[in-house]
């Protein structure tokens, strides 16, 4: 079974990253291009009974930091 | 006084942090391993060092944040123990909560390598007691990832119980006030993205971090 983490920046943080590829697609001549959030996806492969809440302990732990971020699950 | 320097695989200024604390306590400081789960006896001051611990994936500093000897730290800085975490180890004590916020890309985007100027905000901490409240000090920064971030709440609180250990003088990386280096609640634990151990003896050219380790070896 897999499923998917989704780790993306809270409102109101501040994406640098975001911000220079936006740059980088207006210096490319995309127009229409309002704003740009820079995000991770990390795919676990998992063993059939890992549970949703086991998951969910694995993004509050390790793989988000919830100061900054937000996650969201997805089983694939 | 008792001093360790953790280590973890990708840890560039360990030995540097360990020249600076054997200069001001006169003691060659133990070097303990990430893998460690406790650390030597009656270790009075802990440092964190600078550097790329676990090559900074996932975020800097949250591998480490995890690794085995960080429980023992984090231990140590219950009891009230001395925590100074540079740079990356500044990164990999908010990851572990001990200091509250978290570090963030610069907001130029570029890796940040220069001599800056802070201010100092607080000279009563065990750090910075050898500062005068709103000197001014050079020292010098090398990071991406140093942009300080934490809510209002708790920039409102760190200003409000005098935490804000050190502020840039200038603009460098985006932090949230300027925020240079912040202390806990108990004040025992301090972190910082400049590197006072890469200002602490004549040969570097510039002193002004010396203090800040000859106040801690002052303590014990």
């Amino acid at each position: 079974m897999k499923a998917r983490v989704f780790v993306t920046l809270k409102n109101g943080v501040l994406d640098p990253q975001g911000k220079a590829i936006h740059h980088a697609l207006e210096g490319l001549g995309f127009n229409g291009v309002n704003d740009v959030r820079a995000g991770k996806l990390i795919e676990l492969d998992l063993a059939d009974d890992v549970t949703d809440a086991s998951i969910e302990e694995m993004c509050k732990k390790l793989l988000a930091n919830t100061v900054i971020e937000n996650f969201r699950i997805e089983r694939v | 006084m008792k001093t360790a320097v953790i280590v973890f695989p990708g840890s560039n200024c360990d030995r540097d942090l360990a020249v600076a604390f054997e200069a001001a306590t006169g003691t060659k400081p133990a070097m303990v391993w990430h893998r460690e789960t406790s650390l030597p006896d009656g270790i009075d001051l802990i440092g964190v060092p600078g550097g790329f611990s676990y090559g900074d994936y996932l975020r800097s500093g949250a591998m480490a944040a995890q690794s085995p000897v960080m429980k023992a730290v984090a231990e140590a800085a219950d009891q009230g123990r001395y925590v100074l975490g540079i740079c990356n180890g500044f990164q990999v004590l908010t990851e572990t909560g001990l200091l509250p916020g978290a570090l963030m890309r610069n907001a130029g985007i570029k890796f940040v390598s220069r001599d800056v100027g802070l201010t100092v905000g607080n000279s009563q901490s065990a750090f910075t007691s050898r500062y005068e409240m709103g000197q001014s000090i050079t020292i010098p920064v090398a990071h991406h990832d140093g942009n300080y971030f934490a809510d209002d709440a708790t920039l409102e609180r760190l200003e409000g119980e005098g935490r804000v250990a050190f502020r840039y003088a200038e603009e460098v990386n985006g932090s949230a006030r300027n925020i240079a280096g912040i202390l806990n609640e108990s004040g025992n634990v301090l972190g910082m993205m400049p590197h006072p151990e890469r200002a602490a003896e004549e040969a570097h050219g510039n002193v002004d971090g010396r203090a800040l380790f000859s106040a801690l070896a002052g303590l014990a």
